[in-house]
């Protein structure tokens, strides 16, 4: 009786773990249905001319997501160009050069600040901040002085991922095994060689990876964004010019959708964001996971 | 490949050193001059009011945030609610059955939805609370929180465990202890620390989350205790009155901002107290 | 542990059941052109009555959206719905005109104080192609300013809005080009110009960029110490806007729905660029409000708003409705179904 008893809890429990854990994916499967059913309207509408068109325009209801899509890469490929010098630096600062100094938890504790700021306040110091100073550098260069646009947006996204990506290189740079390094000080390479022609090769798949993470991670923010992006549905001008973004746009205008196949649309410009991150987040993980089996079993 | 150039070397050496060190320190700078501004423009609208009083319309001076306090205290609440328990299962479910084939597929799942752009999950919270109810609500935007919470706290929970010794286990199986009794009364509470961690940076993640609320929770002026009605929140607050005309808005807003970033960096603080101690 | 879980427990019920004790509580949603004046006005109605109005200015758009899904009580919207757009909703919806807003070209423009703009300009503007402060046709219109050279900025708004559809209807009736390319519409495919949210948003960033020119309402203008301009109505003359020019130009014969728009007025003194904002309900109140308390106490708050409450509509810069417009405004709300 008391073995059985035992035995049944002790089914129950394993039984838990499982729902549980077979629960997040149920989730995760669920989001991409709802996402997929909900813009069907869009999807059987607009067809094609979705992914091609560059006109977003409601009240004739063409919904061309192109200017959109442009807006996403652009601000979040600058973003990564800006952040790339410093992250990686941080990433070789704190995994290398200066491993456990007194400096390097300072350096650790700006990292974590950054990364703790919420979005909501990076765009409201965007706006009151950042803005006025992009416009006094736009002023002199003769670039109509707009100050929101892509290029803050840019700016804004590059210091959000800093902290993100500088923590996946860090990791990575941490797991180069040490006999290579040694190997190369023995023959008396300085630190700069062993960095650029040891630790830079070695880790550049997982760095690659880190920095894709950072990527899904830039096209998706939302508020800072918004704020300062200039909100407009064209495709943008230039650098400095006005845009919009996948997830801007839909901040922008989802409450307010009158008609069904404008609320699908934005609807699948969700579909496609998400998409885009499962992809972005799959291969990352799976080329860092590798990464660090091979150094594990080396 | 290095010809015995040791001037050149060393200067390269040196060069590239300086460069490290100089883009890492660069990177004070913006995050001195955010702090800066937040304190500036909100350390002086701090006061009791500020704290205590609900918002007052527009052209009428003083005013509080107490709502929005309040309201972001119940969304993270919500939100703790389901997803702690359910992450701290799958998080011990990973730990265990970390090799499997279904646990790397639950792992991958994990991962994705730790990537989720927070706009589409406020999304889903719509399609699935808001319309489903009828009406914005706090639950919605509890809903929405929690998804975001969970992946932190699963992965944090199975880096915990993993971290225990085998030995404790195996101490504690050999002595004729069940296995749930093992994981729920020896193997939880020696890693009750690090899965607290885990809990407290799911909250210091989605406490300052905008997006999925901007749909969901909705906002309210009025306080707010009825998880069935729309709710304000810090993060919703700050993001309306920093985008209206209004100074005196405005000037909440930086009070709200600078109190939600003091919220997060205790939050930072008790999470490295907790970790240091174990 | 066990006795805080335990008054943890007793302080969370008694929140519960407290907050779930009755008291009327509404949801409303839409303009952002009426926002200061319903905040100050259910603000009023809660002292007095003790029921709660929770009124989110998401734009006239997402108004009628949510009262569309039901997800509100009421909407707000300061375009009408067209014929087509009532039909799609899922049961009657009725309009409840509640006062008059100007909508007012802002500009920021340090030094010039009266600019004085027409209908060809404006629309030229918004269509790109006046792109300069400096532009001949601005200046043959203001001869004794000293206009910049400086590259002009639209602002326009990025939501779905009322004040919008004022606006376009007011360029879709003055100038064909306009009518071709853009048309009339609470949002609008912009040919140039950047976008802000809400009425707010807009002022907001004419206030921090110079030399941008945006239209919002006029409310929001004088509240900001903004510049606006002067803009020359039908018949020749220029108007500065107000109150009392907005009113003039609300001197029409209103149909029985209360639908009706009044840009590019006959009205000699009549400020062409303005329009009646309205709350919406469905006539059987029970469709988005269950509740038979909480009809009741909207359809009374109706009432309250077009005769009490138009007592706060001047001091906030907003024109109260015209005598014939409150009688039609009484007949609808005396159909409400509840």
């Amino acid at each position: 009786m008391w073995t059985d008893r035992l035995q049944f809890f002790e089914i129950m429990f394993k039984k838990t773990l499982q729902v549980f854990a077979v629960l997040v994916c149920v989730l995760l499967g669920g989001i991409f249905l709802t996402l997929l059913v909900k813009s069907l309207p869009a999807i059987v509408s607009q067809g094609i001319r979705f992914v091609t068109g560059k006109e977003w325009d409601p009240v004739m209801g063409n919904f061309g997501a192109i200017p959109f899509v442009e807006g996403t890469l652009i601000t979040s490929f600058v973003a990564l160009l800006i952040s790339i010098p410093f992250s990686l630096s941080i990433a070789i600062f704190l995994g290398e050069y200066f491993k456990q100094t007194w400096f390097s938890s300072v350096i650790k504790s700006i990292v974590e600040l950054l990364a703790g700021i919420p979005s909501v306040v990076y765009g409201f110091f965007g706006l009151f901040v950042l803005v006025p100073f992009v416009r006094s550098l736009e002023t002199p260069l003769g670039i109509t002085p707009y100050g929101v646009g892509i290029f803050s947006a840019a700016l804004i996204l590059a210091l959000m991922i800093v902290p993100y990506s500088a923590s996946m290189s860090r990791e990575v740079i941490a797991l180069v095994p040490s006999d290579l390094k040694e190997a190369a000080y023995s023959l008396g390479a300085t630190r700069y060689e062993v960095l650029r022609y040891i630790i830079l090769p070695y880790a550049s798949s997982g760095i690659f990876a880190g920095t894709l993470l950072a990527l899904g991670r830039a096209m998706g923010e939302t508020m800072a964004v918004t704020m300062v992006i200039g909100n407009s549905n064209l495709i943008p001008e230039s650098l400095f010019g006005p845009g919009n973004t996948m997830a801007s746009v839909i901040a922008n205008e989802f409450t307010e959708a009158t008609d069904k196949v404008h609320l699908a649309s934005l609807i699948e410009l969700g579909l496609y964001l998400f998409v885009i991150t499962v992809v972005i987040n799959s291969v990352g993980r799976y080329i860092i996971s590798k990464f660090t089996i091979e150094t594990q079993t080396q | 490949m290095i010809k015995t150039n040791m001037p050149l070397r060393m200067v390269k050496d040196k060069a590239s050193q300086g460069l490290v060190f100089l883009f890492s320190v660069l990177l004070a700078i913006p995050l001195m001059v955010i702090l800066f501004y937040v304190v500036k423009n909100g350390l002086g609208v701090m006061s009791w009011t500020f704290l205590t009083h609900l918002p007052k319309p527009v052209g009428e001076s003083g005013g509080g945030i107490s709502n929005a306090i309040v309201g972001t205290l119940i969304l993270v609440g919500l939100a703790s609610l389901v997803s702690i328990p359910m992450g701290i299962f799958t998080g011990i479910y990973l730990s265990e059955y970390g090799n499997t084939k279904t646990a790397k597929y639950v792992r991958l799942c994990v991962e994705v939805l730790q990537g989720i752009p927070s706009i589409v999950i406020g999304i889903v919270a719509y399609v699935w609370v808001v319309v489903t109810l009828g009406h914005f609500s706090a639950i919605s935007g509890g809903v929405a929180l929690g998804m975001m919470m969970l992946p932190v706290i699963t992965l944090s929970t199975e880096e915990t465990i993993k971290l225990i010794p085998k030995t404790l286990k195996e101490a504690s199986l050999a002595l004729g202890v069940p296995y749930y009794r093992t994981m729920l009364s020896v193997i939880l509470p020696t890693g009750l620390n690090g899965i607290l961690t885990g809990a407290l940076l799911g909250i210091s993640r989605v406490a300052g989350e905008t997006a999925p609320l901007l749909f969901t929770a909705f906002g309210s002026p009025f306080m707010n205790a009825n998880i069935t009605k729309p709710i304000q929140s810090l993060p919703l607050l700050i993001f309306n009155y920093s985008t209206s005309p209004y100074e005196e808005w405005q000037k909440l807003g930086w009070g709200a901002s600078f109190l939600l970033i003091s919220m997060i960096f205790c939050l930072s603080l008790i999470t490295k107290g907790v970790t240091r101690k174990r | 542990m066990l006795k805080s879980t335990k008054i943890m427990t007793v302080l969370l019920a008694t929140l519960l059941i407290t907050s779930s004790i009755y008291s009327a509580e509404l949801l409303g949603a839409g303009a952002t052109f009426p926002y200061p004046f319903y905040a100050k006005l259910f603000s009023e109605y809660y002292k007095k009555t003790g029921v709660k109005i929770n009124y989110q200015a998401i734009g006239s758009g997402g108004g009628i959206q949510q009262l569309k899904n039901k997800t509100v009580n009421f909407g707000a919207s300061d375009a009408f719905l067209s014929n087509a757009e009532l039909k799609s909703m899922p049961g009657h919806v009725i309009h409840i005109p509640t006062c008059l807003g100007a909508v007012v070209l802002a500009y920021n423009l340090p030094g010039v104080a009266n600019l004085r703009l027409n209908a060809d300009v404006i629309a030229d503007i918004f269509l790109g192609k006046i792109s300069n402060w400096n532009d001949s046709r601005i200046q043959a219109l203001n001869p004794g300013a000293a206009l910049p050279n400086q590259k002009l900025v639209s602002v326009h708004r990025s939501d779905g809005s009322g004040t919008t559809s004022i606006f376009t209807d007011y360029l879709n009736k003055v100038d064909k080009e306009w009518g071709q390319k853009v048309g009339a519409g609470k949002s609008v495919n912009w040919p140039i110009g950047l976008g802000a949210k809400g009425n707010a948003g807009v002022s907001g960033m004419i206030k921090q960029i110079p030399g941008s020119i945006g239209y919002v309402e006029l409310n929001f203008a004088e509240k900001n110490k903004m510049a606006y301009a002067t803009v020359q109505n039908k018949s020749g003359n220029f108007i500065k806007p107000s109150l009392e020019a907005t009113s003039q130009a609300a001197d029409v014969a209103m149909p029985a729905d209360t639908r009706v728009s009044i840009t590019n007025t006959e009205a000699d003194n009549g400020y062409p660029i303005g329009g009646f904002t309205w709350l919406l309900v469905y006539q059987d109140l029970n469709i988005s409000t269950p509740k038979d308390e909480n009809a009741k106490a909207l359809s009374e708050l109706l009432s309250w708003v077009i005769h009490d409450g138009q007592a706060y509509a001047k001091t906030l810069d907003y024109s109260p409705l015209p005598a014939s417009s409150v009688k039609k405004a009484e007949v609808l709300i005396s159909t409400l179904k509840f």
